[in-house]
């Protein structure tokens, strides 16, 4: 089963609470925390790749506790117009979610191996890179 | 006694719909399966494009004249200064310029979010430019200051004017230091950890008539999305070739070319506005070159394929900026293009700067263009200086 990698947005009242406990214990979900952070306003974001039997209750669980989930594709988003294809991007790339198409040379975007770095909108000369989180 | 053909036959076969026209990468084929001389009796024009990052761009802009009219001495297009050298309401936006408050390296690496070639893109696309002016005041041209919007469209003239572009090979660039470090060639990671280049490689033009045997002061070209011309050959034009160890010709090294054309005719998604991180801002230009193929000589260097065409891969930590020189090897676009390359024994990653597929793009526009009758063939007036000029850089020595 593949792993469903997924962004919470937590309020300040859900973000001190021990939510991937209960995920791993009540719901038996295999949890890789990709990326956590909480700003100043105790509002947080968490990226997680998520795998399990249970997986749709454990989903059901968070919106219950009033977390916000999104597929990660939904978050980081390739600008299609703005993008030339030029492939500058692939060579920072430490996951390979972006890549070049051999022999048409065109940039691919599969959003499930991201990681999150971000180097890609650092270096992408046109700023075609989107990331919501 | 192989096949010779003038630019009037050539225009004649466009205008009567029967030119044959491939692209650089469709000769490549055909010269394979049927040979040169067959080729060259069949074909009369190559087209080839390239998508990439030319710093040396920008436009020469008439804004016309307020009420009461103003000599403009300094002017600013969305906060990017413009050169005002020049006559009153007229004034050059350079691709490289970055907007008045931008932090540049302050904060390394910097951003370099908006500059020149961001207002020509904008420009192009159509949008509301914000203008602000000022001038010293005199008694043609009282008014000093002003603040307004133009469009592209509310101008007079808008000419695109780069003196430096289309370069015919360049470095495949790499970073031998224990740093990252930022540069023209985009962001290369330490210890051999990648390795840019910025060539269409076997779609490149002047990689695919490095003799410059047909291009020359008026010839006509895709441009951005519209019609332009080589006007002169451009600055640090020195064509030659590059050589293996064994004295073996292996590509061409570092022709250039000045190109003009009217930015009302061309569109966005051929002038893209960039920047590299801690480097600064620059505009992508999309163009594209016809080759006549007047005869079996000048086919047999526009088919050269990317396993035939090389780049020296240079060191951007110590090498290029203290002009030291030399490279660390030679690779083929081939193996560019394959994704790896072997650079001291080391397995390295590679990735383009320039965009292959829009260069394919260029190339099968251009060749529609041909074939309707549009784009008749702009016979030089004077050809450019090739590899037999013994052009080479002069340095700049500190007195």
């Amino acid at each position: 089963m593949a792993p469903h990698k997924i962004v919470l947005r937590f309020t300040p009242t859900t973000s001190d609470q021990p939510i991937i406990y209960h995920l791993v214990k009540d719901y038996d979900l295999v949890v890789n925390i990709v990326k956590a952070k909480i700003n100043p306003h105790l509002e947080g974001t968490m990226v997680l790749d998520l795998v399990g039997e249970r997986y749709e209750e454990g989903i059901a669980y968070l919106r219950s506790q009033g977390i916000t989930v999104h597929p990660l594709t939904q978050e980081v988003v390739r600008n299609h117009d703005r993008c030339t294809n030029c492939g500058a991007c692939t060579g920072h790339c430490p996951a390979a979610a972006l890549y070049m198409e051999r022999p048409s040379m065109e940039v691919q975007f599969n959003g499930d191996r991201c990681v999150l770095c971000l180097q890609c909108v650092k270096v992408c000369p046109v700023r075609a890179m989107e990331v919501r989180i | 006694m192989g096949v010779e053909r003038t630019y009037a036959e050539i225009n004649a076969r466009i205008k009567a719909g029967k030119a044959v026209v491939l692209t650089a990468e469709e000769v490549i084929d055909k010269v394979r399966e049927q040979g040169l001389a067959k080729t060259a009796a069949e074909v009369d024009v190559v087209t080839t494009g390239t998508f990439g990052p030319m710093c040396s761009s920008g436009a020469f802009l008439n804004f016309g004249h307020s009420s009461p009219r103003m000599r403009m001495t300094k002017v600013w297009l969305n906060n990017v200064p413009a050169y005002t050298g020049i006559a009153a309401v007229d004034a050059y936006i350079g691709a490289t310029e970055i907007a008045e408050d931008d932090p540049t390296n302050s904060n390394f690496p910097g951003e370099f979010r908006y500059g020149g070639g961001h207002v020509i893109e904008d420009l192009v696309a159509g949008k509301n430019i914000k203008l602000k002016a000022l001038s010293y005041g005199t008694d043609c041209y009282p008014r000093k200051e002003i603040e307004t919007t133009i469009s592209l469209q509310d101008i007079n003239e808008a000419i695109l004017f780069n003196p430096r572009n289309a370069y015919q090979n360049y470095n495949c660039a790499v970073n031998l230091s224990d740093k990252t470090i930022y540069t023209y060639m985009g962001t290369l990671k330490p210890r051999l950890g990648n390795a840019n280049y910025s060539t269409s490689g076997q779609l490149s033009p002047l990689m695919k008539d490095p003799n410059f045997a047909t291009i020359g002061v008026g010839t006509r070209i895709f441009l951005g999305g519209g019609i332009g011309y080589v006007v002169w050959n451009g600055t640090q034009h020195f064509p030659g070739w590059l050589k293996d160890e064994k004295g073996n010709i292996v590509g061409s090294a570092g022709g250039t070319l000045s190109v003009l054309g009217d930015l009302k005719q061309m569109k966005p998604q051929w002038l893209r506005g960039a920047r590299f991180l801690g480097y600064g801002a620059t505009l992508n230009v999309g163009l594209g070159i016809p080759i006549p193929i007047l005869n079996e000589e000048i086919l047999r260097f526009a088919a050269l394929s990317d396993e035939e065409l090389h780049a020296p891969v240079v060191d951007y930590s110590e090498s290029y900026p203290n002009r030291i020189g030399g490279n660390l090897g030679l690779v083929s676009y081939a193996q560019l293009k394959s994704g790896k390359i072997t650079v001291q024994g080391k397995e390295v990653p590679t990735a383009p700067l320039s965009s292959y597929p829009k260069a394919r793009e260029i190339a099968a526009i251009l060749k529609d263009w041909i074939q309707k009758g549009d784009f008749l063939l702009g016979e030089p007036s004077q050809l450019l200086p090739g590899p037999n000029a013994g052009l080479t850089g002069k340095t700049l020595e500190i007195r």
